[in-house]
């Protein structure tokens, strides 16, 4: 499954009642997950707030080839991927990539496949509100680009 | 012939709009329409292309209704 909200998600309790619903107990030994939060500092500023835009049907488009890319590589039970759009604050979680599989192998290599394409190839941008200080009071700036995941 | 041409993030803040209309009279390719759109801007950055909602290079044809889009490296996750 794959979801861009613009509303705040409680990543366990999306882990939790996706399991659930899945519906596969005793086909999964492994589910390896990865939850990205948001930070109250970067680049040495404090960030008060971001501001996270998408390109609205290529982004579910490409969400959608990596999780069938990881599939057709490793033995995959199932999925979930969800990312925040929109407005968030520091400690929001801004994404949650899960996968289930028999073994840990596969869990592993296709979370971390599914997570590292996802910062590099599929289209969201963020722009950081910076400022503890007057000085910074009001100003933003685009993140230029993500640090490198291997 | 004419596509739609969408702008992301700082290029959109760069070109004042995120979507426009182009007639693309003898602009086959995406590098062609980028050189179009982009005359009179100072854009120093590196910029992504797509055609159709798919990553797309320089040189790929564009033809009549496609949607194309520029946008600077993601920075999502």
């Amino acid at each position: 499954m794959i979801k861009i909200t613009g509303n705040a998600f409680d990543p366990w309790k999306e882990l939790a009642t996706f399991q659930c619903e899945m519906n596969r107990d005793g086909e999964f030994g492994a589910c390896a997950n990865f939850i990205g939060t948001m930070r109250d500092i970067n680049e040495g500023d404090s960030v008060n707030g971001m501001f996270l835009e998408h390109y609205p049907g290529m982004t579910e488009k490409h969400l959608a080839k990596i999780v069938d890319e990881a599939k057709a590589k490793w033995d995959v039970l199932e999925t979930l991927v969800i990312h925040r759009v929109g407005k968030l604050l520091p400690h929001d979680p801004i994404v949650l990539v899960a996968v289930w599989s028999a073994h840990r192998k596969d869990a592993f290599e296709a979370s971390r496949f599914i997570m590292e394409d996802l910062k590099s190839k599929a289209p969201f941008w963020k722009k950081e509100s910076i400022g503890a200080t007057e000085k910074q009071a009001g100003k933003t700036r685009w993140v230029a680009k993500n640090t490198g995941g291997y | 012939m004419s596509i739609k041409v969408l702008y992301f993030a700082s290029l959109k803040e760069v070109f004042g709009h995120g979507e426009e209309r182009l007639k693309t009279d003898g602009l086959n390719t995406v590098g062609k329409v980028w050189r179009q759109v982009s005359k009179g801007h100072d854009i120093s950055q590196q910029v992504l292309f797509s055609v159709n909602q798919e990553y797309a290079e320089a040189s790929s044809l564009v033809k009549d209704g496609d949607e194309v889009a520029f946008f600077p490296p993601v920075t999502g996750g």
